[in-house]
């Protein structure tokens, strides 16, 4: 019995978590912001059970939420003129269903391989689909795209989702729902196979497992969650375009789930969480945000491997061997001039793009034409530099002083594993 | 009929001949590494944009020479510092870290030279119509682009199989650590392939740019069709790339220039459909509203029917 309740409390936390946001946060913005994250995790989460659980490199994945998005927005069209009445908290199911019928007919020729032959498939039908739906127009409205009414459906106790409060509770309700499946899905036999086929195909063909019906199993049930979560952006925006299922989305859904980190199940959500906030908080201050997240994404792929999961996680030996203050000391000395650095940059390149030539920073004002600002900046960034260059062996050298196992605790450890 | 048919062959050798240019390089970094570089595009509209501005002080001969030259750089410091470090972690990562670079140099881009297109010009020494055919003109800046094209396959082939060099970048492909005993530097002729490699997709830049127009979307535009192109053409064989190139090039040509489409079809088979038919946006299709679409519909049967494509060897 305790075992169930140490399981699940993560669980009952997530969902309390879900539940008490919007007491905290309400403004307007806050829950446009939480809703673009619900559609944001499930979306991401459905990528990593093709790349981090399957290793499967899809660059085609918006194909199945946009595919689930243009079906849901449809239906919710058919509710409106009373084609079929149901209530609207059903739509991320007629997404994730038709999510799933693309990826059961696209997944039937393209898992037959893993790797680039994989990853090409992707990006080919990806394209094909996303072009013919600019020629497609009764169906994907062209441009300009299709649009529905949340409204019409059989109120649910009362409630006829007109506010985003509203389609935020019942949107925290499916991704809780999702997640959980998702994270189900991780455990059984089929998924424990992916792995498997992910790190050695060859090996899961010795002991009887096709590893093309794996990948399919696999490929399925990502396109379904995708299509939920299309289902999910339906109900929020109320219609849906071909940049739904273009690469871009694609991409974001990539860069989502890299900078949070493959490997770990939660990864997908950190990043989902970072992303979203830096598309709508940054967004707002900077035209270059974009600059940014590619900056960010570039340094993550060459540093971070596996992703900002993976640098928490990095830390569990340190952790478990009560070392992690020895860290802190050396993080802060190599993290302030890194800081500055970082704070640096971003300055000189605001500065090289202010519209009225001149930057107003708290108490200060920097000019764009002022050659002495520009020296000053330059020649402080590369302090800066050199001061994080100088001091990270101290931290390479600590962080291996606190993850090093002692005689004695490594003793125990071999102790308990023979 | 036949002046349409010429052109479109015309038009497609340009257009193949340009291809053929981005694909050689992606498939020798290819068959070297075994990563398909996603950025491989971007380094070509990095040609474009710095040939532009290169042109505006020093002029187009000079941008063609320069343009190049930096960008093979750039992309040597790419493999060098980026590339090899991400190698580590496996091939899934060096596909994404070349898919983020991809997205980076667009925004980089942007961020340098603006979000709107260039006024780059071709020279004025090739603003005169080389031929006349039909009534119509075809310039002499495409016959430019058709022989420097022609110029950079003969060379290439030359330099792959007949000279020393070529014989040990042919070597370290399918034999690296040999090589590396020979007492040759396999890092330092990887780091090469990549920045010559490079240069070649920044010369189809400087050349492309001032008739594909330069913008910031130039390399998404090309991109994805210069993959579809290796992968038909078979990972990592140079002929097959060649082959694939041409193909890809007159077909999308032809396709555009054609007036034909599913009403011609229904016609022959003797079928009508209403307007008001819900699949009526198939049944009035052209070709030349498909002609984006055909080169992803070949690469998917490619890959399901002959994933080793034309003339690869071996099935990745």
């Amino acid at each position: 019995m305790s075992a169930l309740l140490k399981k699940s409390s993560p669980w009952i936390g997530y969902l309390l978590v879900l539940m008490i946001l919007p007491q905290f946060f309400d403004s307007i913005l806050a829950i446009s912001i939480f809703n673009q994250m619900a559609i944001a995790i499930v979306f991401a989460l459905s990528y990593n059970m093709l790349l981090g659980q399957g290793g499967m490199l899809s660059f085609g994945h918006a194909v199945y939420f946009g595919l689930g998005g243009f079906l849901a927005v449809h239906a919710l069209i058919m509710i409106e003129f009373e084609t079929v009445y149901f209530s609207i908290i059903y739509i991320p199911l007629v997404g994730g269903f038709f999510g799933l019928l693309a990826a059961l007919f696209i997944g039937s020729f393209s898992t037959r391989k893993a790797g680039t032959v994989f990853a090409m498939i992707s990006l080919g039908v990806g394209e094909l689909i996303a072009a013919s739906s600019l020629i497609f127009v009764s169906f994907f409205g062209g441009e300009a795209g299709v649009s529905g009414d949340r409204t019409y459906g059989p109120p649910l106790f009362g409630i006829e989702f007109f506010q985003n409060i509203e389609i935020y509770y019942l949107a925290a309700v499916w991704v809780f729902i999702a997640t959980l499946f998702m994270y189900l899905f991780t455990q059984t036999p089929a998924g424990r196979m992916a792995n498997a086929v992910r790190d050695n195909p060859e090996r899961a063909e010795f002991i009887g497992y096709s590893a093309r019906w794996v990948r399919f199993i696999s490929f399925s049930a990502a396109g379904f969650f995708a299509g939920v979560a299309g289902g999910l952006f339906a109900l929020n925006y109320e219609f849906i375009t071909e940049e739904n299922l273009n690469a871009v989305t694609s991409g974001r859904v990539l860069l989502m789930a890299y900078i949070g980190g493959l490997g770990y199940f939660i990864g997908p959500i950190v990043g989902a969480i970072v992303l979203t906030l830096m598309n709508s908080l940054l967004s707002n201050y900077t035209e270059l945000w974009m600059l940014y997240l590619g900056i960010l994404f570039v340094l993550t792929v060459m540093f971070l491997p596996r992703g900002f999961a993976g640098f928490i996680m990095m830390h569990q030996t340190a952790w478990a061997q009560g070392k992690l203050k020895k860290l802190a000391l050396p993080y802060l000395i190599t993290g302030i001039p890194a800081a500055v650095f970082s704070i640096l940059s971003v300055t000189m390149i605001e500065l090289s793009h202010v519209e009225e030539g001149v930057m107003h920073w708290p108490g200060i004002t920097l000019a764009q034409d002022s050659t002495v600002t520009w020296i000053f900046l330059l020649v402080a960034t590369a302090a800066a530099f050199y001061a994080t260059r100088r001091t990270l062996p101290q931290l390479r050298a600590a962080w291996d002083e606190a993850n090093h196992l002692e005689d004695s605790a490594q003793e125990s450890k071999q102790a308990r594993q023979s | 009929m036949i002046e349409v048919l010429v052109f479109a062959t015309l038009n497609g050798l340009v257009t193949g001949l340009l291809l053929f240019m981005l694909a050689s390089g992606l498939t020798l970094i290819f068959s070297m590494m075994g990563v398909l570089n996603f950025a491989h595009a971007s380094f070509y509209m990095l040609g474009a944009y710095f040939a532009y501005s290169i042109s505006l002080h020093l002029g187009f001969w000079t941008g063609l020479i320069v343009a190049p030259v930096l960008v093979g750089l750039l992309g040597a410091l790419v493999e060098r510092y980026g590339l090899r470090k991400v190698h580590q972690s496996g091939h899934v990562a060096e596909l994404v870290f070349t898919f983020g670079l991809a997205f980076l140099i667009e925004e980089a881009v942007q961020f340098f030279w603006g979000p709107d297109t260039k006024n780059y010009q071709s020279p004025e020494i090739l603003d005169f119509p080389l031929f006349m055919l039909f009534g119509q003109e075809f310039s002499a800046y495409r016959g430019f682009m058709i022989a420097i094209s022609i110029g950079i396959f003969i060379g290439l082939y030359y330099v792959l199989t007949r000279s020393r060099v070529g014989i040990i970048i042919q070597a370290a492909i399918t034999h690296p650590n040999t090589v590396a005993n020979l007492g040759h530097n396999v890092p330092l002729i990887f780091m090469g392939v990549f920045g010559v490699g490079t240069a070649l997709a920044a010369v189809a830049g400087v050349i492309a740019g001032p008739v594909l127009t330069t913008f910031p979307g130039m390399a998404v535009v090309l991109g994805s069709i210069v993959f579809v192109i290796v992968v038909i053409g078979g990972l990592g064989s140079l002929a097959g790339a060649f082959i694939a190139s041409l193909l890809i090039g007159l077909l999308q040509s032809f396709a555009i220039a054609s007036d034909l489409g599913m009403p011609d079809l229904l016609a022959f088979l003797g079928v009508e459909f209403e307007r008001s038919h819900p699949l009526n946006d198939l049944w009035t299709l052209t070709l030349s509203q498909v002609a984006p679409l055909l080169p992803f519909l070949l690469l998917v049967l490619v890959l399901i029917f002959r994933p080793a494509g034309l003339m690869g060897k071996r099935e990745q």
